[in-house]
């Protein structure tokens, strides 16, 4: 900290998040020359609202990647925290109520999850990749496979989707705070810390007298249920709860925290930087769109960019050895 | 010796980056010799390896094999022209079998598109019978480290090479399991093929080897035949400086004169360890001496709660503790050293100061759960200045340290909790010599401090040189215990492999200690 400008500065442009910043804001300024719409308000607050919610899901997976581990099962599990709760709305109970027990079956869901991969020992992929079936499943079977109309839902319930203070939308500031929070807690809480430690080397956690199995478990259940909640402002924003909502928003999640330095392997990665690597896919979307680029193209043009991000990443870390 | 030298390198340089891995190194490899490479952990040896292997290209230099300039691209040339390497580290397939591991090299330059295993076994077999008796049929990752490492050693041996580089071979294998090797090192070198030996080890390069020449920082310093040096010689030019005491001054009085620390009755675990019985006196360092495969560092980590116990108590000064997990014990202030440093000790990519912190978070949390980042930093500094860390800042990650300055920072994770009780697995292993006698006086300071030592170790010059007391562990039991001039290396071996029958053989698992055990 105390060595001078010239380190910070070093140091800032060493910094992953540094290189995304940049990223974005060439992006900004090529489109801002190439659509007339690019940088209105309109679209700066769309762009925004479009990765605000699915950023919360990002948040989780980026402690869980910390942590070790992954989650394919997001989308689903999503799908069917909508379903539940909007199921319960519709059998009568009020919508807070039914949003609590909506967010806990995600909970429960990353609890079992937990199970099968601490004490019977089975890889993480392969548990999430089971789950994203069986809650996929589960979301068909509570919806009977339509949608579930929510148009009955109150506006102090819908204000969570849909209303805004002072022009800044709810959904923004829900957010916001969720990052600021989780970014905090993982650079100084105690508790976050054993997350790197777990995740950098396991064993050595372990002879360090950290409960593994505890932090591994946390890590699960913090993102299913940070999951939980998006799925909740989802409902909210759109008033319905549809059973193929979230199908493939594992790759986009997953992406945007690996694109944002999250490891693989564990040990490392920031909130900050899975941010930028969400709101760095949600920019290149909306940019295709502006250049009328046939919306087919989304996908491959986002693997691609994890592809360079990631491979850009390996060449700098394994130059600098 | 013979006119022409087999292998002749001249002039070799090679920098990674800013770093001058080596400046300006001759080596010269005879035909049929062994020769023996030396230095300091750092000093190039391996780097060197690397370029004879063509895994890397040298920056300047001339490398001649019969005569004949050349330069290997790859490992598999190299391979082709003769050269074996065996690694220091097992580059080896955990779920298959022993006999495909062994012939993996041959398998792949075989051109028939089926593999013979029927042959693949027998020759796999035939190499092995050379070595220690493990059966080709079973896989690997059920063997332990030492019979992996043969198994290693084996690979290199089915190719047919006049060169076998073999990097600290015996670093994890038992006294039996090294004379078993220098063996087969022997008949080899009078077929005619030249060993290149890299050890740490002087007691082995000066029964062993014809010819040692020493690196020290990436040059080369001496060689000279065997015959016409001395180990003192040949420490002090790896080093560079006179190395007057190699392990600091044992006890001068005997250790049961001291308090008792820890009392360790009748613990058992669920597999290995059998009724084990000690004392541990504050001032004295405890050795815990055995093959590989004897219990050591189960029944340490039984006593520590890495392992469960399903027999015996430990009292800590007299008072008998509850342990039902490492968590337990580190609340005790029983502390325990892994002997894999790099697998199980430090965080690689954590730094400095985050890995000192580990393993007593609750001292730099701050009441409401946050770390105290002041507190987290001047911690590691203090305890990294107690143990004279060299290194570039606390802020920087452990993977930037050499293997000693790594360990120095695993042991000032442990220093954090106040410990009453260090028990240090292999705690020298792979460390070069001017970090290992650094770390053998801080094991003295501790123990002159109060707190209770106890230091595993297969290295017996360790083991006598710096224990007061050796207790020696044959399969699982103890066989015997050590002190004063008794602690010699016959002894320590005649009760390790249970010359005197006090254990009882029929109580081993089968399987992999089965290696380790004496026929």
């Amino acid at each position: 900290m105390e060595r001078g400008m010239p380190g910070v500065l070093k140091r800032l442009v060493r910094m992953r998040e540094f290189g995304l910043i940049v990223i974005i804001l060439t992006i900004c300024v090529i489109m801002s020359f190439a659509s007339p719409y690019f940088l209105t308000e309109g679209n700066m607050r769309a762009i925004l609202l479009s990765f605000s919610t699915e950023g919360i899901v990002v948040v989780g997976m980026t402690i869980l990647l910390i942590s070790g581990g992954i989650d394919l099962s997001v989308g689903s599990v999503m799908a069917l925290t909508m379903a539940v709760a909007g199921k319960l709305f519709l059998f009568g109970l009020d919508p807070w109520s039914a949003s609590v027990l909506g967010i806990a079956t995600a909970a429960f869901i990353g609890l079992i999850m937990s199970y099968f991969v601490t004490r019977v020992g089975l890889h993480y992929f392969i548990v999430s990749l089971a789950f994203l079936g069986i809650a996929r499943g589960l979301t068909l079977v509570v919806t009977q496979g339509t949608p579930l109309s929510l148009f009955t839902l109150p506006p102090a319930f819908k204000f969570i989707g849909q209303g805004s203070f002072y022009g800044i939308p709810f959904v923004v500031i829900v957010f916001l705070v969720v990052v600021i929070i989780a970014d905090f807690l993982l650079r100084r809480a105690t508790m976050f810390r054993r997350v790197y430690y777990v995740g950098s080397n396991q064993k050595a956690a372990e002879y360090s007298g950290i409960r593994v199995d505890r932090v591994k478990a946390g890590a699960i259940i913090l993102c299913s249920t940070l999951t939980g909640l998006a799925g909740i402002i989802f409902m909210s924003k759109f008033g319905a709860a549809t059973p193929q909502f979230g199908v493939g928003m594992e790759l986009n999640v997953i992406a945007a925290a690996v694109i944002g330095g999250a490891s693989l392997n564990g040990g490392s990665g920031s909130v900050l930087g899975a941010i930028l690597g969400i709101a760095l896919l949600s920019l290149v979307t909306s940019s295709l769109q502006l250049l009328d680029v046939p919306v087919f193209w989304q996908d491959a043009i986002k693997g691609g960019i994890l592809l360079a991000a990631v491979t850009i990443d390996h060449l700098v870390h394994t130059r600098r050895k | 010796m013979t006119a022409s030298p087999l292998l002749e390198m001249t002039g070799i340089a090679k920098a990674f980056g800013p770093v001058q891995a080596l400046q300006d190194v001759d080596f010269r490899l005879r035909h049929g010799e062994i020769h023996a490479l030396a230095g300091e952990n750092g000093a190039g040896k391996s780097t060197l390896m690397r370029i004879i292997d063509g895994i890397l290209q040298p920056d300047e230099g001339e490398i001649r094999l019969d005569g004949k300039p050349l330069r290997f691209s790859t490992p598999l040339e190299a391979q082709q022209a003769g050269i074996g390497f065996v690694h220091q580290e097992i580059a080896l397939c955990p779920d298959v079998s022993v006999a495909e591991n062994v012939c993996m090299a041959r398998i792949n330059a075989s051109r028939s598109f089926l593999v013979n295993y029927r042959r693949v076994r027998r020759e796999a077999r035939a190499v092995l019978r050379q070595l220690v008796d493990i059966d080709p049929d079973a896989p690997l990752n059920t063997l332990s480290i030492s019979s992996q490492q043969v198994v290693e050693i084996a690979k290199a041996l089915t190719l047919d090479c006049r060169i076998l580089i073999l990097d600290e071979p015996t670093a994890a294998l038992t006294e039996r399991e090294s004379e078993a090797l220098f063996k087969i090192m022997h008949r080899l070198k009078s077929k005619g093929i030249s060993i290149i030996y890299i050890s740490h080890r002087m007691a082995e390069i000066f029964a062993h080897c014809d010819h040692i020449t020493v690196l020290r920082d990436g040059r080369y310093v001496m060689d000279a035949p065997i015959a016409e040096t001395t180990p003192e010689a040949v420490v002090n030019s790896m080093v560079g400086r006179e190395l007057s005491h190699l392990y600091p001054d044992k006890l001068s009085t005997p250790p049961q004169q001291g308090e008792t620390i820890l009392s360790v009755r009748g613990l058992s675990d669920d597999g290995l360890v059998r009724d084990v019985n000690f004392d541990l006196h504050e001032g004295e360092i405890l050795g815990l001496a055995g093959l590989i495969g004897a219990g050591r560092s189960e029944t340490v980590q039984t006593i520590c709660g890495l392992k469960p116990r399903t027999a015996g108590t430990v009292l800590l000064k007299g008072r008998e503790i509850r342990i039902d997990g490492y968590p337990d014990a580190v609340a005790e202030g029983i502390v325990y050293l892994s002997e894999d440093r790099k697998g199980e000790g430090v965080f690689l990519d954590l730094t400095i100061a985050q890995n000192v912190s580990a393993l007593r978070l609750d001292k730099v949390t701050t009441p409401l759960g946050l770390i105290d980042r002041r507190a987290e930093q001047d911690q590691a500094q203090a305890l990294t200045d107690e143990l004279n860390l060299k290194s570039g800042g606390i802020g920087e990650a452990v993977s930037s340290l050499s293997g000693g300055n790594q360990q120095k920072v695993a042991i000032a994770k442990l220093l954090t909790a106040d410990p009453a009780v260090v028990i240090l697995d292999e705690p020298t292993r792979g460390i070069d010599v001017g970090a290992k006698s650094e770390i053998h006086a801080l094991l003295r300071r501790f123990a002159q401090s109060g707190v209770g030592v106890i230091v595993v170790s297969s290295e017996l010059p360790e083991v006598i040189g710096l224990c007061d007391r050796v207790l020696v562990l044959c399969e699982g039991r103890q066989s015997g215990t050590l002190e004063g001039d008794d602690v010699t290396e016959e002894a320590i071996i005649a009760l390790a492999s249970d010359l005197t029958g006090t254990a009882l053989s029929d109580r081993l698992p089968a399987g992999p200690a089965a290696l380790d055990s004496v026929q």
